[in-house]
C-alpha cells in the first residue's frame, strides 16, 4: 500500500517558489491500476518522483508497504528502490547496450550473479513479447519495443509497485493500446501495483480503477474512474472529462441556459429524451453536444442541452425525475 | 629560403636522413604520442568524471569550494603556453625521470599539459549523456559509483573516443615542439636540420611526416568511435 500524507513540494531558486505540489493525500491500495491525471504543470510528474524520492517532498510523507520512504537511510532508499520500478515516457534505456544487458542493468546493481540474471532476463523478454530482440540494441527497435524492453527491465527486480511516467505519450494510439495491455496483463498476473500518471484520459479509462485528478499542485477529485467520469465535480475533472469547451461558440448564452445530463446504462440512453422534453413539456432543448462512452464495462453517456431561461426549472424537474440520471445547470461556460 | 630545394646535394642529402634517422623519429613520435595520452588520460579522465558528478545536483556533489580550485587549477594549467610549461616543469621532470632532457623526459611536460585539456573533454563527453538516463538508474537504486562506471562512461564511450583522438593529435602537435629541449622525433629532425642547418628539404618531408601521421590518427579514432557507437543503426 502506498500512503501519500500532506505532500508538500516547493521549487525555489533565489526569490521565486513555485508551489508544485500542495498538500497531497491519497492512498493505493495494493495490486490497484492508479491513475493521476492532469493538464501539463499540474505537478504529476513532481508526485511520481517524490513516491520513490527521486524529488525529495518539502514537507509530509510518502509510506510504502508501511516504510516512510523520506527517513530512510541511502543505502535503505537503495533497496527501496529496487522494489518500485519506474517507466518512462522517453524509455531511457542504455543506449550503448543490448536489450538484454538493459534488461540485466538492475540485476547487476543489485550483485545478481552474471548467469542468474541472463536467465531471468531471457524470460521477461519473452514476457513482453520480444524473445528475438535480445541481441538488438535499443535504436534498432521501435518505441513500442524500447517501452517493452523498458517494462522487462522494471521487473528485473520482482517489484511490488510500477510507476509509469507518461509511459505512453511517446507512442502512437495502437502501440499505446498495445502497451497498456501489456501492463494491465502485467498487474493482473503479478499482482503488481501500477500508479499511471498521463494526461490522457483516455490511458485512464483504458487501464485504470482509480484515479486521482492533479490540478495546480492540489487534488481537486478522487475516486472510481467510473464514479469520476460518470458524475466529475471538481472544474477541473470536468474539464478533462469533457474537452468540449467549443460548446460556448455554438451556444448563445444570453437566450438560453445550458444543461448537462449524464447518463449510464443502456436502459436510460434509449429513453428519447429530448423528444419527450418536446411533446409532453413543450421544452424545444437545442443538443450542443452529445457522447457516448464505455468505462469499466458500463456505458456511460453525457449531454449538453440548450435550453430557454424561462423553461430552465421544469427542465430540471423533468430530467431529475429519470433514474440513473444526473443533471446540473452548467454556468462556468460562459 | 626554399631555393634550391630539390638541388642534387639537398635531395641527397634528405634520402640518406630519410634511411638513417627517420624511421626511429617516427617510432619516438610515436611512442611519445601515445604514452603521453594514454597518461594524460589516466589522469583527466577521473578530473573529468568529478567536474561533472561533483557539481551542485551532480551524482555525487562536492563541497562547492573544491569545485572551484579543480576549476581554476585545469584552467591555470591550460593557460600556460606550452613552450614554457616545458621548461616549469624541469623539476618534476628530475624528480620523476632523473634527467629533464632526452625523449622519455618530454613525456612528463607533455602529460602535464595534456591531461587538464582531456579533464575538459572528458568532462564535455559526460555532459552529452541524457541525464533522464541517470535518473533511470538512480530510480533503481544505482550508487553513484555505478552511474559513473557503469551508465556515463559506457553511454559516452563513442564521444569520448573522438574526443581522445583530438588530444592525441594536439600532444602530437606538441611533442614536436618537444625538440627544442632535446625530445626526439619527427619534430627534432624539423627542427634541427630546418632551423639550425637550414636543409629545408628535410624539414619539409619531416613536417610531411607528421601531417601523414595525423591524417592515421584521426582517422583510425573517428572510425572506432563511429563503430563503437551503437546509436547509429549499421
Amino acid at each position: 500500500m502506498i500512503e501519500i500524507k500532506n505532500l508538500y513540494k516547493t521549487f525555489s531558486s533565489g526569490d521565486d517558489r513555485v508551489d508544485a505540489l500542495r498538500d497531497i493525500s491519497l492512498t493505493i491500495a495494493d495490486g490497484d491500476v492508479y491513475g493521476i491525471i492532469g493538464m501539463s504543470g499540474a505537478g504529476k510528474s513532481t508526485l511520481v518522483r517524490c513516491i520513490n524520492m527521486l524529488e525529495r517532498p518539502t514537507s509530509g510523507a510518502v509510506i510504502v508497504d508501511g516504510k516512510d520512504m523520506g527517513t530512510l537511510s541511502t543505502s535503505q532508499l537503495r533497496d527501496a528502490r529496487r522494489e518500485i520500478t519506474m517507466i518512462f515516457q522517453q524509455f531511457n534505456l542504455l543506449m550503448q547496450r543490448t536489450c538484454l544487458q538493459n534488461v540485466c542493468f538492475p540485476m547487476e546493481l543489485s550483485g545478481v550473479k552474471k548467469a542468474a540474471a541472463r536467465k531471468r532476463a531471457m524470460e521477461l523478454m519473452e514476457l513482453v513479447g520480444l524473445p528475438d530482440k535480445a541481441g538488438a540494441y535499443p535504436a534498432q527497435l521501435s518505441g513500442g519495443q524500447q517501452q517493452r524492453v523498458a517494462i522487462a527491465r522494471a521487473l528485473a527486480t520482482d517489484p511490488k509497485v510500477l510507476l509509469c511516467d507518461e509511459a505512453t505519450s511517446a507512442l502512437d494510439p495502437n502501440t499505446t493500446h498495445q502497451i497498456l495491455s501489456l501492463i494491465r496483463d502485467i498487474n493482473a498476473k503479478m499482482g503488481i501495483t501500477v500508479v499511471v500518471i498521463t494526461h490522457q484520459m483516455s490511458v485512464v479509462k483504458e487501464i485504470c480503477k482509480h484515479v486521482a485528478i492533479l490540478d495546480h499542485g492540489t487534488v481537486a477529485e478522487e475516486g472510481l474512474v467510473s464514479a469520476v467520469f460518470a458524475a466529475p465535480k471538481s472544474e477541473a475533472a470536468r474539464r478533462l472529462v469533457f474537452p468540449d469547451r467549443v460548446d460556448e461558440q455554438v451556444s448563445n448564452p444570453h437566450s438560453e441556459g445550458q444543461l448537462r445530463v449524464i447518463f449510464r446504462d443502456a436502459k436510460t440512453t434509449s429513453i428519447p429524451l429530448v423528444a419527450r422534453m418536446a411533446r409532453e413539456l413543450g421544452i424545444m432543448a437545442n443538443v450542443i453536444s452529445a457522447t457516448t462512452q464505455p468505462i469499466d464495462g458500463e456505458t456511460y453517456g453525457s449531454m449538453l442541452l440548450g435550453v430557454p431561461h424561462d423553461q430552465m426549472e421544469s427542465a430540471l424537474a423533468f430530467l431529475g425525475s429519470i433514474p440513473n440520471m444526473t443533471v446540473e445547470e452548467v454556468t462556468d461556460l460562459v | 629560403m626554399y631555393d634550391n630545394l630539390f638541388s642534387p646535394a639537398s635531395v641527397e642529402q634528405a634520402l640518406t636522413c630519410l634511411r638513417n634517422e627517420i624511421p626511429f623519429a617516427i617510432w619516438e613520435t610515436f611512442y611519445v604520442t601515445v604514452l603521453s595520452t594514454a597518461l594524460a588520460v589516466v589522469l583527466g579522465l577521473p578530473l573529468g568524471v568529478l567536474l561533472v558528478v561533483g557539481e551542485k545536483g551532480g551524482v555525487l556533489p562536492l563541497p562547492g569550494w573544491l569545485m572551484k580550485i579543480l576549476n581554476i587549477l585545469i584552467n591555470l594549467l591550460r593557460s600556460i603556453p606550452f613552450l614554457i610549461l616545458m621548461i616549469m616543469v624541469f623539476p618534476l621532470s628530475r624528480l620523476l625521470i632523473g634527467t629533464t632532457v632526452g625523449t622519455t623526459a618530454t613525456i612528463v611536460p607533455l602529460v602535464v599539459a595534456a591531461f587538464p585539456f582531456i579533464a575538459r573533454l572528458v568532462e564535455s563527453s559526460l555532459r552529452e549523456v541524457d541525464p533522464n538516463i541517470i535518473e533511470a538508474a538512480q530510480s533503481m537504486g544505482a550508487t553513484p559509483m555505478q552511474i559513473i562506471c557503469k551508465v556515463m562512461i559506457p553511454e559516452s564511450v563513442p564521444s569520448l573516443m573522438s574526443n581522445v583522438t583530438i588530444a592525441l593529435t594536439t600532444i602530437l602537435g606538441y611533442s614536436a615542439m618537444s625538440g627544442i629541449i632535446g625530445g626526439g622525433g619527427l619534430g627534432k629532425i624539423a627542427i634541427n636540420y630546418g632551423y639550425y642547418r637550414y636543409k629545408y628539404l628535410v624539414m619539409l618531408v619531416a613536417v610531411i611526416l607528421l601531417i601523414i601521421l595525423v591524417q592515421i590518427f584521426q582517422s583510425v579514432g573517428t572510425r572506432l568511435a563511429v563503430k563503437s557507437d551503437k546509436r547509429l543503426k549499421h
